[in-house]
């Protein structure tokens, strides 16, 4: 066993690294829970993010691009989920299962004559002067983009949520729909705006996936990570901020295990293996306080 | 995964349906089952290129099926009962973990062969077929143990069975052969394939100080990891891997089975297939090793390619006693060779290698 060939300052930025795609997917989720709709095909959306933001950037040559690209097509998939659901009052469970199966398929389909080819790359930024702190500067200021979009999404959801009208309005259709549409406002707009951001959130997350952290496309290379995001949704009591904490934590134990079974630690590998998802469930579930919104997974129709 | 196994299974439902309405003595069916996407690039995607040039050598005398991504589980005996139930006399099922799966369904048809790819288990119907992977690991083991610099070699293993924990002990030999200061982390992914997990792997490996990557996975995100990091050496497995060469890709080990699957199709054909035990290595041509670039010099270069053809000829064996196991007890006596039942089942560290096998 040799410890001292983990290098934290390392392990810290890999971290930050790893937790992004599921970050990314979970936020958006986040929103789409808290206007009270359950959409379990984050992992559908995902690769199907993963897989359009692939194809529009190899094809652009600019990854900004296959993010946006990445984006659309994680939005647009939703979009069938949320006419369904929405409008034709299918149950969210099974059409959210269904969407999973329908995205996996869908992207092998789209990926065909993308394997083995590479995408452009993401330089990282190094962030003048910041970059330049010692430890804390390789930690959190020399990462690609995408990282700094991640945090900044995230923020910005918080204060959607805690600071805006509209983010009161959201939180009133997720809490009591009936409620929020005898004020007058339109509880099915709403939900579908969400369910919109949740999509694209989860194919921004996806691409990172196919663009930075591997970087190629392979068939089925979320490998799960979709259904990660929507457990730490329910774990971190739909607060962003624990969400993050969340996602730090499941990607962090994620690079130590691998970092411990490196330096040859004599943990029995199927322990390390388990690690991730037993430490961020323990965490998360002994800090919970919070509660599901109201109607959430319930369908709503006014004449009801 | 499910809805392309089921796409995949009724795919084929209507295939053999309709070619149920041709006379009886219509092409020979060959079922190919796969664990990974035709397109990872590595293990799955060489022997689909053996199926592709069964068709090209049989033309219309053969006709073949396969299904990709298939789980090392239930599922696997389904697509297996399908594809016999549908009419094929001929299934390849091309990973460890389809083992025991192969052996049940194959006492469910005794009409119907089957061969298992680096299984032990074989029955009437059933036979087994390898590769010397091991050879080529010896080699990979000469290349890197004088490319590395930091005297650290990272290498992503999948799962503790004979067949990796064989290539690991192949590689260290030759490793410290040339460079007594040689040492592995190896790390177990659990996984055949998941590029994520590999290219994570491969970075922490990276940030430990390895300057050389080998892995037993399937795709090329350790590749990739590698070329991102600029100054770390990597070995193509399964496949060439070619797109990722001169650097840092430096050479391969490429599984060829077009040779054995053709003469599998026509011993059926004729009618004079039996079950059997195939383990052919470098001399027989199961075992390729990929070009190796200029950017290992010129003199290793030379020397590993003479290691290449005395194991070709025979003249030598990789596994060549002096050997000790890793507690330190004896293996191998002086000029003493392992014999083929303990490498089969080969299930402990030679001495110097540090950690334990997972169990």
């Amino acid at each position: 066993m040799d410890l001292s060939a983990i290098n934290p300052i390392l392990l810290l930025a890999s971290l930050m690294v790893a937790a992004t795609p599921i970050m990314l997917a979970a936020i958006g989720e986040l929103v789409v829970e808290r206007a009270g709709v359950l959409n379990l095909g984050v992992e559908g959306m995902m690769i199907t993010g993963a897989v359009c933001g692939f194809v529009v950037a190899v094809n652009t040559g600019s990854p900004w691009l296959g993010f946006l690209g990445a984006a659309v097509g994680g939005a647009l998939l939703s979009l069938i989920f949320g006419v369904l659901t929405q409008v034709l009052l299918s149950n969210q469970v099974a059409t959210g299962l269904a969407l999973t199966l329908f995205g996996l398929g869908l992207s092998a389909l789209m990926g065909q004559g993308y394997i083995g080819v590479r995408a452009p790359g993401f330089t990282d930024l190094h962030i003048p002067l910041l970059a330049d702190i010692p430890v804390i500067g390789p930690i959190v200021f020399q990462h690609d983009p995408m990282v700094y979009v991640g945090l900044g999404i995230v923020a910005a959801v918080w204060a959607f949520l805690t600071y805006s009208r509209a983010g009161l309005i959201l939180r009133a259709v997720g809490e009591n729909h009936e409620a929020a549409h005898a004020l007058g406002y339109h509880v099915v707009r709403v939900r579908l705006l969400a369910i919109m951001f949740g999509g694209g959130c989860a194919g921004l997350g996806g691409a990172y996936l196919s663009l930075v952290r591997v970087p190629q496309w392979t068939e089925g290379m979320t490998a799960g990570a979709g259904w990660i995001a929507l457990a730490i949704v329910v774990f971190a009591s739909w607060r962003p901020w624990r969400l993050l904490l969340g996602a730090y934590l499941f990607g962090g134990v994620t690079v130590l295990q691998l970092n411990l079974q490196a330096a040859g630690v004599a943990v029995p590998v199927e322990y390390l293996s388990m690690s991730p998802y037993l430490a961020t469930i323990a965490v998360l579930v002994i800090m919970r306080t919070g509660r599901a919104p109201g109607s959430l997974a319930q369908s709503f129709h006014a004449s009801r | 995964m499910t809805i392309k196994t089921l796409l995949a299974g009724a795919g084929i439902a209507l295939a053999l349906g309709t070619a149920a309405f041709a006379d009886a003595h219509g092409p020979t069916k060959l079922g190919f089952v796969y664990v990974g996407p035709v397109g990872d690039g590595g293990w799955t995607y060489e022997h689909n290129k053996g199926r592709l040039a069964v068709e090209a050598h049989f033309g219309d005398a053969v006709e073949t099926v396969f299904v990709e991504s298939v789980p090392e589980g239930p599922d696997a005996e389904r697509v297996m009962t399908q594809m016999a139930l549908q009419g094929a006399d001929l299934i390849f099922t091309t990973s460890f973990g389809f083992m025991d799966p192969t052996i049940n369904v194959a006492a469910k048809f005794p009409d119907v062969k089957f061969e298992h790819a680096t299984g032990y288990k074989r029955a009437d119907n059933v036979s087994t077929y390898s590769a010397r992977f091991y050879e080529g690991r010896a080699i990979q083991g000469h290349i890197a143990g004088q490319m590395t610099q930091s005297n650290i070699i990272g290498y992503i293993a999948s799962y503790p069975i004979p067949e990796v924990i064989r290539g690991i002990n192949s590689a260290f030999v030759h490793a410290r052969e040339v460079n007594p200061d040689v040492e592995f982390k190896i790390i177990w992914a659990y996984t055949w394939f998941d590029p994520a997990k590999e290219a994570e792997s491969a970075k922490v490996l990276i940030e430990q100080g390895a300057d050389v990557i080998l892995q037993h996975t399937d795709s090329t995100a350790p590749q990739a990891a590698a070329q991102a990091a600029g100054d770390v050496v990597t070995f193509g497995q399964a496949s060439d891997m070619a797109e990722f060469a001169p650097f840092p890709r430096v050479s391969s080990i490429i599984d060829d089975w077009a040779p054995y699957y053709i003469a599998r199709t026509q011993a059926v054909i004729d009618g004079t297939w039996e079950s059997k035990d195939t383990w052919d290595g470098i001399g027989p041509g199961m075992v390729g090793i990929g070009e190796i670039t200029d950017a290992v010099p010129a003199e290793i270069k030379a020397s590993a390619e003479a290691l290449r053809d005395r194991i070709a000829s025979g003249e030598y064996h990789p596994f060549t006693g002096p050997l000790n196991k890793q507690d330190g007890s004896a293996w191998l006596a002086a000029g003493e060779t392992a014999d083929d039942g303990t490498l089969a089942g080969m299930n402990f560290y030679v001495e110097g290698l540090t950690g334990e096998i997972p169990q």
